[in-house]
């Protein structure tokens, strides 16, 4: 397998602990793994991505190259569509639908909305309702990561067992809170490829 | 055994500690800091007592862990590269002294400039301190590095340079451990001189260093970080340094490689390699992500020989970092880009925090600065130097750490006054304080904002070694008290910043002007808020 993912976001909105989850679970299952995170910055309101490659080889570029990423992983919606050089042609583009409006000069909504619908293979959901319905918004970052989960060829219980082993710390409730938000985000995004089936 | 899924600097940190380090040195600097924070975490680290408290400045990083060197210790001294340039004259002559406990230096460079003022190429320091450079490929070499370094050290008398750059220090992937080796005990050199760099002795020490360097190319040749892998096409032969060598490997995951590929990860360069590649191939592709120096070595300035093919002659961009795509440009292998960005997608350029206090600072002096026009703001590296972009736009230099109080010194001493100097609290102790004596000396009237925050607070929220006593340094230094001016920098008390301000600008001699609040991205951090506290501040 091989799944080469680029999560984009703006600093501070967790994009960093989806990537740790699918690490755990990637160690787990001994696939080969690189992650790279792009620090800096980040704290103040800057865009922030981070390539994250698993294979079941090993995998030589600490970075994905242009035009070979599987996903674009985005937990913002204008910020998935600044990856799309590296988007392949037959990859899918999985975004949360909630502004971060830090900028003056934010692009009308409907024109964001309306590139990513012109994507082929789109997932667009509103994960901080989701979050809110199931959870709590912080976890809207889960909510994505489980809307991907689809094309990642990971299973799922392994996912939960990444988010078990990395919130363990704080409590048995934040773990089964964010297993509630990966569950809900995957059935948001199946519901979505059976309306269009 | 279990695999740790570690950045390139945590890996570092792993090997180190587990070669047996008894301390660590450094500055914050990114792409650097996160080896020693993570060896501040550890937990060998803590029952083991290594040192790892942050110091000043690069130099006297560089020059304490080279102290423990000297007590027979192993010691490592971590900065990113513009940080080497502050430490350069430490580092230069501990090639000279050589060393007793092993001595390992990391230079972290960032080229594509992420979060830095140039893209300086840390093996040029190297090559000019005449030491071995180690350059990573992947995060499980980092930590074999680390760990083989120290031992290298020792063996040859060298400090021993690990050089890495922003990709490697900031991406994670799986490494394997290696048995946890003791500590070194405390002992004094050999020879009591060796430390002593009169001329004499020098001269001394220099000749050996000379004299190590066919051992040093030697052990480049057998360095099991090297590696030449012959190729049937020997119309190229590709040298690919460090990290660029998987971006090359990047190209052949569906194609396979025929040329020969020279693999380099040590230097100095293995001659031998080198020379057969230049022999038996029709010309010679160089991958460095940095600066094109193993390109100019054997570019040289004769076009005879064989052609070098690199940054110097267009097949890679002059500057930046490399990328899998940059490469395959280079190897004339078309590849099929995603879609192009939208139009409509803007940029988000980095600014203060909401609330931060350097704000208010910044919207007070541009206030008291309405009456004497543009032009006069020197500032320094820190957050505060955000306050250069819109809406404040209120900085007129960044240069280097500590350039702000010394720039203004020959701005004011060139006519141009009021001119104000604006730096923060640890780069004020890091490299402002010297600067600041020379002003005192000669009584420049310059206004001195000191922008305290109680933190390092661009690298992440480490400690400031102003914490506590900055007054003092400064009325120590020779400030009159009567000009040293705190106040806390916040909307309501813009009025009196404004006042303050203006009143010094109005004084012929040296003032200092502190706003003090906290960073609000540190008061989460619970020793921090408590210290504060104690302090009374
Ligand atoms: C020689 C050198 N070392 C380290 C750095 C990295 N660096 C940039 S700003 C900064 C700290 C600034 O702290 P402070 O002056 O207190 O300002 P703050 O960011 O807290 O506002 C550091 C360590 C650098 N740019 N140059
Ligand atoms: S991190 Fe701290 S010092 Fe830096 S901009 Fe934010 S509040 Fe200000």
């Amino acid at each position: 397998m091989k799944s080469d993912i680029v999560l984009a976001g703006v600093g501070g909105q967790g994009i960093l602990s989806i990537a740790a989850t699918i690490g755990m679970a990637a160690v787990d299952k001994n696939l080969h793994l690189k992650q790279a995170e792009v620090h800096g910055m980040s704290q103040r309101g800057g865009d922030v991505q981070s390539h994250l490659r698993v294979s079941s080889k090993p995998i030589a570029s600490d970075l994905i190259p242009r035009g070979k990423a599987d996903i674009i992983l985005s937990v913002e919606p204008m910020e998935s569509l600044r990856y799309l050089p590296y988007l392949s042609k037959k990859g899918w583009l999985v975004t949360n639908t909630t502004p971060f409006v830090n900028i003056p000069n934010y692009p009308e909504m409907e024109e964001v909305m309306a590139k990513i619908a012109e994507q082929t293979n789109h997932i667009a959901i509103d994960a901080e309702k989701i979050a809110v319905e199931v959870a709590t918004k912080r976890s809207s970052n889960i909510v994505m990561l489980g809307a991907a989960s689809p094309f990642i060829d990971i299973e799922m219980s392994a996912l939960e067992e990444g988010l078990r082993k990395i919130f363990e710390r704080k409590s048995d409730a934040v773990v089964e809170s964010n297993i509630n938000a990966l569950r809900a985000g995957r059935a948001a995004t199946e519901v979505i490829l059976a309306s269009r089936n | 055994m279990q695999k740790l899924l570690l950045l390139g600097d945590e890996a570092i940190a792993q090997g180190a500690i587990d070669a047996g380090l008894s301390g660590v040195y450094a500055y914050p600097g990114t792409p650097s800091t996160e080896i020693t924070e993570y060896i501040q975490d550890s937990r060998i680290a803590k029952e083991r007592n290594i040192h790892r408290q942050w110091s000043s400045n690069e130099k006297t990083a560089m020059e304490s862990a080279l102290g423990m060197a000297y007590a027979g210790k192993r010691a490592m001294t971590c900065m990113k590269h513009v940080g080497l340039n502050v430490a350069a004259d430490a580092f230069i002559n501990a090639a000279i002294t050589g060393v007793n406990g092993g001595f390992v230096v990391v230079a972290a460079d960032d080229p594509s400039m992420h979060s830095s003022q140039n893209e300086q190429d840390s093996r040029v320091y190297g090559k000019f301190a005449m030491i071995p450079i180690l350059e990573p490929v992947n995060q499980q070499e980092a930590y074999d590095m680390a760990y083989a370094a120290f031992e290298m050290s020792e063996k040859f008398n060298v400090p021993v340079m690990i050089r890495i750059t922003t990709r490697l220090a900031h991406s994670r992937a799986g490494v394997v451990r290696k048995p946890l080796l003791e500590e070194r005990e405390l002992s004094l050199p050999k020879d009591p001189t060796q430390f002593v760099l009169l001329p004499a002795i020098a001269r001394r020490n220099y000749k050996k260093l000379i004299e190590t360097r066919p051992d040093l190319e030697k052990l480049s040749m057998e360095s099991p970080y090297n590696s030449y892998a012959d190729g049937s096409d020997r119309s190229m032969g590709i040298i690919a340094c460090g990290i660029a060598h998987n971006y090359l490997m990047e190209n052949f995951q569906e194609r396979e490689c025929n040329y020969p590929v020279l693999k380099l990860s040590q230097y100095p360069m293995p001659r031998k390699d080198i020379e057969r590649m230049v022999s038996e191939c029709d010309s010679i592709l160089i991958l460095e992500d940095g600066y094109p120096v193993i390109e100019e070595l054997l570019k040289g300035y004769q076009e005879a020989g064989t052609p070098v093919k690199g940054r110097l002659d267009g097949t890679l961009p002059r500057d930046g970092e490399l990328t899998p795509n940059i490469v395959a440009n280079a190897l004339g292998f078309p590849f099929e880009e995603g879609a192009p960005v939208p139009d409509l997608v803007v940029g988000r350029p980095p600014a203060m925090c909401k609330g931060c206090g350097h704000i208010d600072a910044y919207k007070a002096l541009n206030i008291a600065l309405e009456d004497y026009g543009p032009g006069r703001v020197f500032a320094d590296i820190g957050c505060y130097t955000l306050g250069a972009l819109p809406p404040y736009n209120a900085v007129n230099s960044c240069v280097d750490m500590g350039a702000s109080i010394t720039m203004a010194k020959g701005a004011a001493d060139a006519g141009l006054t009021p001119a104000v100097a604006v730096i923060g609290d640890s780069t004020f102790t890091h490299s402002g304080m010297t600067g600041l004596l020379d002003v005192v000396s000669e009584g420049t009237p310059i206004t001195i904002i000191v922008s305290d925050n109680y933190t390092t607070g661009m690298t992440g929220g480490q400690d400031s070694q102003a914490l506590g006593h900055l007054e003092q340094i400064i009325a120590g230094i020779g400030v009159d008290p009567d000009h040293i001016r705190v106040f806390k920098p916040t909307a309501a008390n813009l009025d009196e910043m404004v006042s303050i301000i203006k009143e010094e600008f109005d004084y012929p001699g040296v003032s200092v002007i502190i706003p003090r609040r906290q960073c609000i991205q540190t008061l989460r951090n619970k020793s921090l808020v408590l210290k504060v506290k104690e302090l009374g501040l």
